[in-house]
């Protein structure tokens, strides 16, 4: 186990040197830096005030260059600046990754739950589970953006329960939780398909075992054989999809984001790409790639859990 | 506009107007959606305490600097807490904010001299109006005013534009309240301060001299925001909640009129569809017009919702267009300009996509502007004009109804704009059909504005038409845009903002003339000239120049839009809740 952990921890920081070294050098070659964005904005610049302004920015050198300056200026701590933001990049980044961690804890497990819920249902009650798949296909089918502000216009606009985006003003777990009801709710339900249908799958399957029959054969309740024997069997496939979900979420909530107007890491990135914030940009994609394979690995530590035969694997 | 920028003042000069328009991306498809609604009943409105307005906007300031980058956002936000020298009203006249009075030659404030290597040059006085504070009790004094000069000056601070600080070469204190600014040259405007504004010395100051390198990242205006001793409007900023909003409050310290409002939440919804949903939702009171919905957005919002909002759209100073690549031999055809002029219903369009409320443009000059010529050559929707103007250039129809010239050469152009902005695509397409009508082929070539303006326009890599937008101050001399010096070319480091490469003359003297013109017939005059010009030559296709559309609650009174770049948020203490 501790072989895999630091097998894996190894894998990441070769995984994340490499993708500093990319992203940058895809930053630098994109069209513009960021005094063209800055002339974009305010043309009364001049081509002497440009010069000057990438000179003090060091953009005046070259891009090889510019990455060994900000990788040294990583190892020795030091994330640099926002410059769409004006702060150091890792000050706009954690209130950024706490919304989106919040944001992703509750939606995926409302998602597992009521995904799993309802493969459990599927999986036990074959009559219904057309309909568990008839919801899981309109679930996955419907867009982000679409549920999402179908969800605005009647909770927040026409019944007036829950806001309609944005964060608490006041402070207080309830305001917190009335903001994140329907972000929450959207990315659930968009989420949730893919939870029903893989469990449904795995429980048909793992009920069809021998060793369900052979639990049977020693008395065990349907109850018994449900959780005991074919859940952790069944488990194994939803946390695979659950760690990749986590690691996709982390960067990929955009959509509900941009709808619920919540800051958070998908519109952070992309706002940086698109804005030149270097620093901002690259601190955000590498703390995506950590989160992604710190899930994957946690997804493999808990198989393992579940499965004693991965153990030895 | 360079070296040979011809004005000091900041409000003067052209803006690219890029950031404001920038909507719906990710939502366009939920929009008709939530159009299709019926009128919503509020939800979340908070009637009884008024004493907190939340204004919802599109974008969030980069910076709370006033002097570090020019963004639309930032300046509404710093209007309600830091006050400039001047700045021009809604009525579009220049008017001493925090100072006592602008300078003039008649009334001794202004007085020319002599300026280093014997240009003609002038100098001002500006009084600072008694009483006016920073949050934290300290005084605005010369000393604020000496700073901010001190910095601007030195290129190390990183300032945004220097020109004004090139031009200002000594700023002497007189007493407490009172500085003498020397200019380097005598324009027109001269009495406009634009971006030169008091900073607190007794905050900024030691910063800027421990690093000047470093003062941009480490002024406390971005590292200490809700300090009081930045700000000293009528309102200070009391939280920032990065790319989500900033919340305002009433500054103790301010000695105007009170404002009516203790605190002011400003929003930052980038989605338009989410804006309008919270704003129906009654999570925002307001939609700033300077930041808010687009037109055909707010028209269909005016529609559902009928009388509980108030709207109110003010023409501004965005001016729509179509630049036309000079160097393309098609269109360096005066002619074929003209008839593509002529082949565009302007009024058609503004009527189906706009409700009528856009300004039809003649020129790049606004009708509401003071210098705008009333008898400039207009180009009405006349296809049968387009039709013998393009056979005079030698473009016949032919056998498929597009035109070609004596070589066999169809009259096709391509027609580029920013991807992803519906309202010009919409445009788009609708002149598409209307020059197709007239036997002229376009084809649409759009691409993503940071392509479209880094590469594409400030390279002149377009090869036929390209519409946009700028964003001009009032009579603001239009050199960037229209001087030849001012064509973007490789070996000045692309700078410059004449893309269509027009090359006049005469052109050329007006705008070096119209600056040093102090004589306001005379300039006048000027200014006649150079509509006409424009007119006739039509290096940009004039279509209309924006109406900001406004949202405001039934409650509120006082708003004042300006329909330029001193916004409305300057005069936030006379907004008054009912």
């Amino acid at each position: 186990m501790a072989r895999l952990i630091a097998a894996r921890l190894a894998q990441m920081a070769v995984l994340l040197a490499l993708l500093s070294f990319a992203a940058y050098m895809l930053i630098g070659l994109m069209p513009g830096d960021p005094v063209d964005l800055a002339i974009m904005a305010d043309p009364r610049l001049t081509a002497a005030d440009a010069a000057r302004l990438r000179a003090l920015h060091g953009l005046d050198q070259p891009l090889l260059a510019r990455y060994g300056a900000w990788a040294l200026a990583v190892l020795h701590g030091e994330f640099g600046f926002s410059r769409l933001y004006a702060r150091p990049a890792a000050a706009v980044l954690w209130p950024a990754l706490g919304s989106t961690l919040v944001l992703l804890a509750a939606s995926l497990s409302l998602a597992i739950l009521v995904g799993v819920g309802l493969g459990a249902l599927a999986a036990l009650r074959p009559r219904l589970a057309p309909f568990v798949e008839a919801l899981a296909l309109l679930g996955q089918a419907v867009p982000t953006f679409w549920l999402g502000m179908l969800l605005i216009i009647l909770f927040a606009v026409d019944l007036g329960w829950l806001p309609a985006g944005g964060e608490a003003d006041a402070p207080g777990l309830l305001a917190a939780l009335r903001f994140l009801a329907l972000p929450v709710a959207t990315l659930a339900i968009a989420n949730l398909a893919a939870y029903a249908r893989h469990s449904a799958a795995a429980l048909e399957t793992a009920l069809r075992e021998p060793w369900i029959r052979s639990a049977r054969a020693r008395g065990a309740s349907e109850e018994q054989v449900l959780w005991r024997h074919a859940a952790p069997n069944a488990a194994v496939p939803v946390l695979t999809i659950a760690a990749l979900d986590a690691g996709a979420l982390v960067s990929g909530a955009l959509v509900t984001e941009t709808v619920f107007a919540r800051p958070g890491m998908g519109k952070l990135i992309y706002d940086a790409v698109m804005g030149n914030d270097y620093n901002l940009a690259l601190l955000a994609l590498l703390l995506t790639a950590a989160v992604t394979v710190l899930s994957g690995l946690a997804a493999d530590l808990a198989q393992r859990a579940l499965d004693p035969r991965l153990r030895d694997a | 506009m360079p070296a040979a920028e011809p004005v000091a003042a900041a409000p003067r000069r052209w803006y690219r107007w890029r950031m404001r328009r920038r909507s719906t991306l990710l939502l366009a498809g939920t929009l008709p959606l939530s159009l299709a609604r019926p009128l919503a009943r509020p939800a979340l409105a908070q009637p009884a305490a008024r004493d907190t307005l939340t204004i919802g906007i599109t974008q969030f300031p980069s910076t709370f600097h006033p002097n570090i980058e020019a963004m639309v956002a930032k300046s509404y936000v710093l209007g309600f807490c830091h006050r400039p020298l001047t700045a021009y009203d809604a009525d579009w006249k220049l008017v001493p904010m925090s100072c006592e009075a602008l300078p003039t030659l008649e009334n001794g404030l202004a007085v020319r001299e002599e300026a280093p290597g014997g240009k003609p040059g002038l100098r001002l006085t500006y009084r600072l109006r008694e009483g006016l504070r920073w949050g934290d009790g300290t005084p605005v004094s010369s000393a604020d005013l000496r700073f901010a000069w001190e910095a601007g000056r030195d290129s190390a601070t990183g300032f945004g534009g220097a020109e004004f600080y090139r031009s200002a070469h000594a700023l002497d204190v007189v007493d407490a309240r009172t500085v003498t600014l020397h200019l380097d040259k005598v324009t027109f405007d001269f009495a406009s301060m634009g971006d030169f504004v008091p900073l607190p010395a007794h905050i900024e100051r030691a910063r800027w001299e421990a690093d000047r390198h470093g003062y941009r990242s480490r002024s406390a205006y971005e590292t200490e925001t809700a300090n009081p001793g930045l700000w000293n409007g009528p309102f200070r900023v009391a939280e920032v909640q990065p790319g989500a909003g900033v919340t305002l409050e009433r500054n103790p310290e301010w000695r105007g009129p009170e404002p009516a409002f203790r605190r002011i939440r400003i929003r930052t919804v980038e989605n338009t569809a989410a804006l309008e949903a919270q704003l129906l939702a009654g999570q925002v009171d307001m939609v700033a017009g300077e930041l808010g919905l687009p037109l055909d957005q707010t028209l269909a919002l005016q529609r559902r919702t009928g009388e509980r909002f108030r709207f109110a759209f003010r023409s501004g100073l965005a001016y729509e267009h179509i630049d036309c690549n000079l160097d393309t031999p098609i269109l360096a055809d005066r002619r074929v300009r003209q008839a593509l002029l002529h082949a565009a219903d302007r009024a058609r369009i503004n009527e189906r996509l706009f409700g009528g409320k856009q300004t039809i443009a003649q020129t790049s000059v606004n009708p509401l502007d003071g210098v705008f010529d009333e008898g400039v050559r207009r180009y009405p929707y006349d296809p049968a004009r387009a039709a013998a103007l393009l056979e005079e250039a030698g473009w016949r129809p032919g056998p498929d109804g597009l035109r070609r010239n004596a070589a066999g050469e169809t009259l096709s152009l391509s027609l580029m704009t920013t991807a992803g902005n519906r309202t010009r695509e919409a445009v788009q397409q609708v002149l598409q059909g209307m020059w197709r009508q007239v036997g002229v082929e376009t084809r649409i070539r759009n691409e993503p504005p940071r392509v479209f303006f880094s590469e594409t326009m400030s390279k002149r890599r377009f090869a036929g038409l390209a519409q946009y937008a700028w964003l001009s101050a009032p009579e603001g001399v239009p050199r960037s845009t229209l001087h030849s010096d001012e064509i973007p070319r490789a070996e000045r480091n692309w700078s410059g903002q004449n893309y269509t490469g027009f090359r006049n003359a005469e052109m050329d003297a007006l705008l070096e003339a119209l600056p040093i013109e102090l004589d306001r017939d005379r300039r006048t005059a000027l200014w006649h000239r150079l509509q006409a010009i424009y007119a006739e030559e039509l290096p940009a296709l004039p279509l209309w120049f924006y109406a900001d559309a406004h949202i405001w609650p039934q409650w509120l009174e006082g708003v004042r839009p300006t329909g330029h770049l001193n916004l409305s948020t300057l005069w936030a203490e006379q907004w008054r809740g009912r």
